[in-house]
């Protein structure tokens, strides 16, 4: 239990931190930032935001910082993010970001379990197959993958197969020339053009699954209970999994949970590579078009999510694995 | 401190347990030591490199990327910013590479643009290391309230994603330059490396050598740098293959979504204007292929170093350590 609370205090500390970062960046910054977005979208602010601008950057206000700050705190605490300024001028925040949400979290998401159901699967075989091909081919592979930007092996197989084959859409969530609707057609359109950034992030993402299945997995292998498992002349298929995968799993579910949490802002330079508008793709926007009340909002989203995914991991953790509990 | 997650292989990642490869012979060794142990461990690491084939490789891809980095007048003679030539060329034996659709040289950009990245790199990946090992060292020595404090800070940072925090500053900045892109890196990127120090210089704490440097009354200055920093060749290494390499990724994702200053020659900003100029379109594949390599290249050199050292050093825990930050860490 006081593991567990340590946990939550950390957590409110670091969400705290994430706000008054959120506040005091802009304020920090040589020449505010606010002056300057307005000065590159003079016409397309309306007064109305122009004002709330003012407020939320501490421009033309007699209030002073403190005041400001525990105004900006009661704002975010009401749900209160403002209206975005350039990308979609007079929208309110939370309605712009609320629908990218649900694209991110189908095209990461679903990626996310694939990565890591694919990935522990060829990680359990790779370390009971020790030595062998598979094995051997990975750690290799695993070096050139975590040197690639994710961008650009976007941009890559664009251009293998989209540009030169011509096999899938490359460009955009859907069709835009379909009305979205529950039909089969937008639906298959929809996935068609989920293919290509679901397979880039989920070339990029599997090695670390294999490998830190496979680590375990070869140290769960060394234990006794396996080598009795194999002494009762028990069918190999069952000592893999049953005794080994079994036990060897735990690192790697903690590590699902956590990644959970990028799922969120997981993958901005992909979703931004293949215009998909999710969270990413709104973020660069954003930031493209100064529109700093939705940048804040997203960078917001993006942190919680993630601290809510640590937290729940560490409880999840707390709760399989008792040895953690008077450690915290 | 549980952000990763107890019983979680990656909290073995921090090598509470020192590395045999340097700590063996320096356990047991009379006091006064420390900086022998230093030289020979850097002496070590040299025959590594030339024995290890990754090491090698890595070691060789990096000084032909130094070598270009220093002189690249010599190897191109074009002003790559220039928009003399043609436009939208394609390669030929003037322009080996072919030219943008400005009428700029490719080969000339490719060539130039070497410098700033391994810049960013070496001058962010040796910021950040520095970091991590004064506030890890200051954190396990100095102990207590001081302990704490450093710690939270660390584990704060290493929580909150790098990545958009990365994107919101420079956004704010309004195209960062060579310089502020350094500094941004190296301040949010030293608190992975800070807690492995840490853990480090915790597991040295009743080493003899130490207790006898304490009980000589040496200074806490002269302890740290002579007695504790030199058992650390290996993980600061290692720290600053890792933190270079992070660094050349974040710094070509941002400058390829048009954070960094676009007027600087280097691959991350060549890649922002390919895709502005449509380049996969108007069949100028080589303007996005070429400096792609280049990254993944020159981020391979310092990934097969560090895979090399790791497994020189200690086999058991290179897998384990090269998940954590990278999963973590990765700009997405």
């Amino acid at each position: 239990m006081r593991f567990v609370l340590r946990r939550l205090g950390f957590f409110l500390l670091t969400l705290w931190v994430a706000l008054t970062l959120n506040f005091l960046l802009p304020r920090m910054m040589p020449g505010n930032p606010a002056l300057a977005a307005i000065a590159n979208h003079k016409g397309v602010i309306s007064p109305q935001a122009l004002k709330a601008l003012e407020a939320q950057f501490g421009l033309n206000t007699h209030q002073n910082l403190v005041a400001q700050y525990f105004r900006y705190l009661g704002d975010v605490a009401t749900g209160n993010f403002g209206e975005s300024l350039t990308t979609q001028p007079g929208n309110s925040v939370a309605h712009i970001v609320l629908d990218a949400v649900p694209w991110t979290l189908g095209l990461v998401g679903v990626t996310t379990v694939l990565a890591f159901v694919l990935g522990t699967g060829i990680g359990i075989v790779g370390a009971w197959r020790r030595g062998g091909r598979l094995d051997s081919l990975m750690p290799p592979v695993f070096v050139i993958m975590t040197v690639i930007p994710y961008f650009w092996l976007g941009l890559i197989l664009i251009l293998i197969f989209g540009v030169k084959l011509h096999w899938l859409p490359y460009f955009f969530t859907y069709n835009i020339t379909l009305t979205p609707g529950l039909n089969w057609a937008f639906i298959g359109n929809v996935l068609e053009h989920a293919i290509l950034p679901a397979f880039t992030l989920l070339i990029l993402t599997i090695g670390t699954w294999i490998l830190t299945m496979r680590n375990t997995m070869i140290t769960t292998l060394a234990e006794d209970y396996v080598r009795m498992a194999r002494a009762k002349g028990l069918p190999g298929y069952r000592i893999m999994l049953d005794y080994a995968a079994r036990n060897a799993i735990l690192p790697n579910l903690t590590g699902f949970a956590m990644s959970l949490g990028f799922v969120v802002g997981g993958a901005i330079l992909i979703e931004e590579v293949f215009n998909y508008e999710g969270v990413g793709y709104l973020l660069l926007q954003a930031v493209n078009n100064d529109d700093y009340p939705l940048m804040q909002a997203l960078f917001l989203l993006i942190t919680v999510a993630v601290l809510l995914a640590i937290l729940l991991s560490d409880i999840a953790v707390a709760i399989l694995d008792p040895r953690t509990r008077g450690a915290g | 401190m549980a952000i990763m997650a107890p019983g979680d292989p990656g909290s073995a990642g921090d090598p509470s347990q020192p590395t045999p490869l340097l700590l063996g012979p320096a356990g047991g060794a009379s006091a006064g030591t420390g900086g022998v142990t230093g030289a020979r461990s850097l002496r070590r690491m040299t025959r590594a490199v030339t024995s290890n084939r990754k090491a090698t490789v890595g070691a060789l891809l990096l000084l032909l990327f130094c070598l270009v980095a220093l002189f690249p007048g010599v190897i191109a003679h074009d002003n790559p910013q220039a928009e003399i030539y043609p436009r939208s060329l394609g390669p030929s034996a003037q322009h080996l590479l072919g030219t943008t659709a400005f009428g700029q040289d490719m080969f000339a950009q490719v060539v130039w643009g070497t410098r700033p990245v391994l810049l960013i790199a070496l001058v962010a990946g040796f910021g950040a290391t520095i970091i991590a090992m004064l506030v890890g060292v200051a954190s396990a020595f100095l102990g207590g309230v001081w302990d704490g404090a450093l710690g939270l800070v660390t584990d704060v940072l290493l929580v909150i994603p790098l990545f958009p925090l990365l994107i919101i500053i420079a956004s704010y900045l309004h195209g960062a330059g060579t310089t502020v892109l350094i500094a941004v890196i190296i301040l949010t990127s030293w608190s992975y490396t800070a807690r492995q120090v840490r853990a480090q210089a915790l597991s040295l704490r009743n080493r003899d050598f130490l207790n006898a440097a304490i009980v000589r009354g040496e200074r806490a200055l002269y302890i740290i740098v002579v007695e504790i920093i030199p058992t650390m060749t290996s993980l600061l290494v290692a720290a600053f293959l890792t933190n270079a390499l992070y660094a050349v990724l974040f710094s070509a994702s941002l400058q390829f979504i048009g954070l960094g200053n676009p007027g600087v020659t280097s691959w991350g900003t060549m890649l922002y204007w390919a895709e502005n100029a449509e380049a996969f379109q108007t069949g100028q594949a080589l303007w996005i292929i070429v400096p792609g390599l280049c990254i993944v290249a020159l981020g391979a050199a310092f990934a097969l170093l560090n895979y090399a050292f790791d497994e020189i050093g200690n086999p058991a825990l290179r897998p384990v350590r090269s998940m954590r930050g990278k999963s973590v860490k990765r700009p997405g």
